[in-house]
């Protein structure tokens, strides 16, 4: 494993797991305190049409679905507001609508075969140095939001009719926290891809949940843990010649068994 | 000095007509009981006092002013305390989202804010509990942690939506007797089933079934004492003696209860 550090593709490899894995940390506690997995499924599914419409306009890849995911964050917030009562329709409409515009448009380009499979499981060896760019930047976004506005976040989190007799503005938050799952889970479309990252965004969320007592600490130790998680995984994928963000996930999936079952004979 | 006005309130959701032609005036200190039927409009009223819910017709004052501009001056306890107990939160926490006035500190809480949540737990008999796990608490315990949370922006009214509604008959009484306690200087509303109970500790009742019904018990107190093991009153006795007006539907016991 050290002689593959030398490689920077592996450099790469390693910064963005790291990157990508204590964002996804800290985003996925707010997305499961707030209920919002399905929401966060909905929109990583979704933001698919961005890459189909980026390719088919030849923008970056990055760029084409970020605005996408983001657009769909927005609508998502704007009914789920509007609508919580039929939710679930509209996240299962957006969810499957957009994987059909993203199928659609990468039909339509001519002469490109863009590998479907590399954006929903992830492939992690092609990481450029754009990317660690944008992933630094929404590390260090998210991380200033959750410091300075952690008030307004937790007040919203834990009980958002009160937060909003307080004077917090409900829906602002409701939407940042969304638009900030929308970006996570672009910046992890080449870790752990589209579809995957759903577990990365809770199976660290749950253990730091059961470990943590404030949703600050919960946050950060859900980002350790997660970092934990896709180093081990990278090693299996290396050694073993495994798709890194299967592994990633299955290393994830055992450990939090071994927890579950460790935390039953201990009694927590 | 009335600290609630509300005068010829009417409300419907989607057409359907929930309050209608609501007058109801509290007084300083009054420890006010809404009673009723579920579906009634007992909650839809206290949303509109706290201006969760918009007026269409009529008018609510809340010390003077509109609800929205008198939010600082209500304390909410809020139903369904037991929801999100997995959510990793220490008591003192949610007693500070209570807390409105005063800059704002850039990280973390002010000391203010710590001294003023403190002070609020004590009121309550929680101080000890207050580095614990919300979820760690038992229904009664996170009760009385909602009421802190209200009582730290000091109140001047204080409004509960079914605070008893999830707790064992002994915590019941001892959310009642803390809020005898406040009443000496706080005016409290309480929406509440456990008729029984709530008449032992409010002087005055309001029975809202789209329309609202509003008593002086302060007399009758001792009334309620009259009936011997028996405390359990049903809604239908209780309005007869009250002799209310509103009973027009509820003149037959219902089959079921008279066997029982």
């Amino acid at each position: 494993m050290i002689e593959a550090l030398q490689f920077e593709f592996m450099q790469h490899a390693l910064l963005a797991g790291v990157l990508v894995s204590f964002t996804a940390g800290i985003i996925g506690s707010l997305i499961v305190v707030n209920r919002m997995v399905f929401l966060a499924g909905g929109i990583a599914h979704t933001s698919y049409g961005g890459i189909g419409l980026a390719v088919y306009f030849g923008l970056p890849i990055f760029l084409g679905a970020s605005l996408f995911a983001v657009g769909a964050a927005l609508l998502i917030a704007a009914l789920t507001l509007k609508k919580r009562h039929r939710m679930d329709t509209f996240i299962g409409l957006i969810w499957a609508v957009g994987m059909a515009i993203g199928v659609i448009f990468v039909d339509l380009t001519s002469g490109y075969n863009v590998d479907l499979m590399s954006y929903l499981f992830g492939s992690i060896l092609a990481v450029s140095s754009g990317d660690i760019y944008f992933m630094v930047a929404l590390l260090i976004v998210t991380l200033a939001i959750v410091t300075l506005r952690y008030r307004d976040i937790l007040a919203v989190s834990y009980d958002s009719e009160y937060a909003s007799l307080r004077g917090v503005n409900v829906r602002f938050f409701y939407t940042l926290i969304l638009v900030l799952s929308a970006l996570t889970v672009v910046i992890s479309i080449k870790v752990v891809g589209l579809i995957l990252v759903i577990a990365m965004l809770t199976i660290p969320v749950y253990i730091a949940e059961k470990l943590s007592s404030s949703l600050f600490s919960m946050m950060f130790l859900s980002g350790a843990i997660a970092t934990i998680f896709t180093l081990i995984g990278l090693w299996f994928s290396y050694v073993y010649d495994l798709t890194s963000g299967a592994s990633i996930i299955l290393v994830s999936a055992v450990s939090l068994g071994i927890f579950l079952l460790l935390g039953k004979k201990s009694k927590f | 000095m009335n600290v609630v006005e509300i005068h010829n309130l009417s409300f419907t959701y989607d057409k359907e007509p929930v309050l209608q032609n609501i007058n109801l005036v509290v007084k300083k200190k009054d420890f006010l009981a809404v009673i009723g039927p579920n579906g009634g409009g007992k909650s839809t009223l206290l949303k509109l006092m706290l201006g969760i819910n918009t007026i269409k017709v009529g008018s609510i004052r809340v010390l003077g002013k509109v609800p929205k501009d008198s939010l600082r001056s209500i304390g909410y306890v809020p139903q369904n305390t037991n929801v999100n107990t997995d959510f990793p939160i220490k008591v003192i926490e949610v007693v500070m989202m209570g807390y409105a006035e005063g800059k704002r500190t850039l990280f973390g809480y002010g000391k203010d804010e710590v001294i003023c949540a403190m002070s609020a737990l004590k009121k309550v008999g929680m101080e000890d509990f207050a580095q614990t796990k919300i979820g760690s608490l038992s229904g009664g315990q996170r009760q009385r942690v909602m009421i802190a949370r209200a009582l730290c922006t000091n109140p001047q009214i204080l409004i509960l939506d079914e605070p008893t509604s999830s707790i064992d008959i002994a915590g019941q009484r001892s959310i009642y007797e803390l809020l005898r306690e406040l009443n000496k200087n706080i005016t409290i509303i309480v929406v509440s089933h456990d008729i029984s109970v709530i008449l032992e500790y409010a002087n005055k009742a309001a029975h809202v079934n789209k329309t609202l019904s509003y008593h002086d018990i302060s007399d009758k107190k001792s009334t309620f004492h009259t009936h011997g093991n028996d405390e359990h009153f049903c809604e239908i006795e209780l309005l007869q003696m009250l002799g209310s007006e509103n009973c027009n539907d509820c003149k037959e016991e219902p089959k079921w209860r008279a066997e029982a």
